[in-house]
């Protein structure tokens, strides 16, 4: 018997080092850098001035889907004919989350990322990524003025990245069980909902933003100007009004396909969605639908950023470049499922509809999307009498709101 | 004269005569590389969790301040979530323990003494067997079952019963499914080195069944049993993934470290946390070592 205690106890210790190993990925190192505590004065990093021969490669960092070489899906394929035509040959590293893009970057060894708005702030008061020359990205001039300097992007007027593309969180219900449609974030923040315990929420302390939104329709008398930049009291509302909604949420989600599945099962019916998830989970044949309700939504917004001690500056600007070419970017949007950001792009998408059912040139509907940002103390709605809640606390705040 | 005969050999054989001659500096030498590695990198890394949970983040850059600073454990203490999280936390541990330790027992039982030697090597393989596919598609597939239209509603809606649905019950089953194997074996191990004979003899002596438990199988296998519950309460206490694929909208220990570390980026904040189940899992090896469980291991 002496083999089988030896044999379980190397299994009980492959099992707790695979366990440690998973949570050690995760830490890396800490985000941020430089930057005075309460003002929000980026480094003076020089952009590039002209973009020279290829270095032979360029490292990037992006979003499972934004570099795909073909390993995935045959079909899928947009490195290949960058390598061929620039001679750069792409390292592609996929983070899952927007803190490990800043880690990743942090450590110096990529060129350029597709950062979300809660990451840029970050890279770029860290001094991690340098100000982008617009004029040496020529697909620049056809990207939608509604994504051109924008606060997640650019500072004091300096351009730092090249819009990639965007998406907004939808609510999303079950048409068989969720009666008269809903237009309105009411129907899940409501504690005598009569969906109690079939409610679904984003598991992410981000979600706070939405309560604020909701807020910000519902009791005007708060005076929330933008659901990222909440002083005490406006924090404290959301918060409380998300513990209200822990009440009658049945799950939290933050994996897309588990989403899917419990719309499919009808253990949730009303949420808040992504336009992907809304497509796949009708395609799958689940009754869905989903809109933009009238107080308007969350989203993101990403953008090619490179970085301030790039190697490989003149690949980077080549794959920027590329990135958003009308094919390309329409190669991207229809694989990720999000709006493409260059207005040409539209032409080019294999299923005609795909900028209308993304709304890419619908400037209205953008108008009611707040794109994710990092909260920081100082606060982004442009007030300097009140202290703003920043993330940190934001993230404390959710594992309370969890309970 | 002839000079004395020196050592023969070279410099290994000379080598080899020193080790022989000093047992005290073999062992030392022999246990040097194994004793570094665990000194290094397991106490080691314990101590810099423990060390880092005094450093805190700064708020703006998101950068660690490695001053000494006892806030971490101030918030842990004083606000009531992480008192709750952590309450719960032990407590959905025991269930599974004491889930696994009813079902595991039986098993184990008819493992050791009622199968045919051929036959136990084929229920070891059985047991075995499910810890060779995916953590994640197990804990799915009790995702699917667990459904309101799945499986268990399916099978228990006739009865005019419902499921437990997504939530802490859901948890219990999915943690106790997937640690079963953990609490089998070294049960089955413990019973293995009960003699047939003293089953004999109490059942000859007039013994009840639960009177021949009690008082003869119960001593013998309780270390084995402490040896299987070291298992399934620490693998349970750390878990976080199956709480976010049934646990519906709750969060244990796990979740708390994993939010602080993953979205946060607040690494001093999430060692803090994890030293609450490092701290429990101590206090309960000390408590277990009298009982003899880990020798039994």
């Amino acid at each position: 018997m002496r083999s089988m205690r030896i044999a379980l106890t190397a299994v009980a210790a492959v099992v707790l080092v695979a366990g440690c190993g998973g949570e050690d990925s995760g830490s890396a190192s800490p985000a941020g850098g430089g930057g005075a505590a309460g003002g929000f004065n980026p480094p003076n990093i020089p952009a590039a001035q002209s973009v020279g021969q290829g270095e032979g490669q360029v490292n990037l960092v992006a979003w499972a889907g934004y570099a795909e070489d073909g390993s995935n899906d045959k079909s899928v394929d947009w490195v290949t004919p960058f390598e061929k035509q620039t001679g750069c040959k792409v390292n592609t590293k996929v983070a899952g989350t927007s803190d490990e893009m800043v880690s990743l970057m942090k450590t110096g060894q990529y060129d350029a990322v597709s950062a979300s708005g809660d990451a840029s702030l970050r890279l770029i008061a860290g001094g991690d990524v340098a100000p982008v020359n617009t004029s040496l990205v020529p697909n620049y001039a056809d990207v939608f003025p509604g994504l051109k300097n924008k606060p997640w992007n650019t500072i004091n007027g300096k351009s730092y990245g090249i819009p990639h593309g965007r998406g907004a969180n939808l609510l999303m219900w079950r048409t068989d069980k969720v009666k008269p449609a809903p237009d309105s974030w009411g129907v899940v923040f409501d504690a005598n909902s009569p969906y109690k315990g079939k409610v679904t929420a984003y598991d992410s302390p981000i979600y706070i933003a939405d309560a604020a939104l909701y807020l910000m329709a519902t009791q005007p008398a708060l005076g929330i100007k933008n659901p990222y930049a909440l002083d005490q009291k406006q924090f404290d509302a959301a918060v409380s009004l998300l513990k209200q909604q822990k009440t009658i949420v049945g799950e939290y989600w933050s994996d897309y396909t588990k989403e899917i599945q419990a719309f499919k099962s009808g253990d949730s019916v009303v949420g808040t969605t992504w336009q992907v998830i809304a497509n796949l989970a009708q395609g799958e044949k689940a009754p869905v639908e989903a809109t933009l309700p009238k107080e308007g939504a969350t989203g993101w917004s990403d953008t090619w950023m490179v970085a301030a001690k790039a190697q490989h500056p003149n690949c980077a600007y080549k794959w920027l470049d590329w990135i958003v070419s009308p094919k390309v970017n329409a190669q991207v949007a229809e694989w990720f499922g999000e709006a493409p950001s260059n207005s040409k792009a539209c032409q080019e998408t294999s299923d005609k509809k795909h900028c209308e059912t993304f709304h890419a040139a619908d400037e209205p509907y953008w108008t009611k999307v707040h794109y994710w940002n990092t909260p920081i103390a100082q606060c982004l709605d442009g007030r300097k009498d009140v202290t703003c809640v920043d993330y940190s606390k934001w993230t404390q705040a959710w594992t309370s709101i969890k309970g | 004269m002839t000079k004395a005969p020196s050592l023969p050999g070279g410099p290994v054989r000379r080598l080899a005569g020193l080790l022989h001659r000093r047992p005290g500096l073999r062992l030392s030498v022999l246990l040097s590389a194994p004793l570094l590695w665990l000194i290094v990198a397991y106490l080691g890394a314990l101590a810099a969790l423990l060390l880092s949970a005094f450093w805190t983040t700064n708020v703006f850059t998101g950068d660690v301040v490695k001053q000494f600073n006892t806030e971490n454990f101030r918030a842990l203490l004083t606000e009531e979530v992480y008192r709750r999280i952590a309450l719960r936390s032990i407590g959905v541990a025991a269930l599974v323990t004491i889930v696994d330790a009813v079902i595991a027992f039986p098993v184990a039982f008819c493992m050791a003494k009622l199968a045919s030697p051929r036959a136990q090597r084929w229920l070891v393989i059985g047991i075995l067997t499910p810890l060779w596919a995916s953590y994640l598609v197990k804990a799915y597939a009790w995702r699917v079952m667990l459904s309101g239209s799945g499986l268990l509603n399916w099978a228990v809606e006739p009865f005019g019963l419902s499921g437990p649905g997504y939530g802490l019950t859901a948890v219990v089953i999915t943690l106790a499914y997937l640690w079963l194997p953990y609490m089998i074996l070294p049960i089955y191990a413990g019973l293995e080195r009960l003699p047939n004979s003293l089953l004999d003899a109490s059942a000859d002596l007039g013994a009840s069944a639960f009177r021949t438990f009690r008082t003869v199988i119960w001593p013998v296998a309780f270390p084995a049993v402490v040896a299987g519950s070291i298992f399934t309460f620490s693998l349970s206490l750390g878990d976080f993934i199956s709480v976010k694929i049934v646990g519906g909208a709750g969060q244990l220990i796990g979740n708390v470290v994993y939010d602080n570390i993953g979205a946060a980026n607040n690494l001093p904040f999430a060692a803090a946390v994890a030293t609450v189940p490092v701290a429990v899992m101590m206090i309960y090896l000390v408590a277990v070592r009298r009982t003899g469980a880990l020798e039994n291991l």
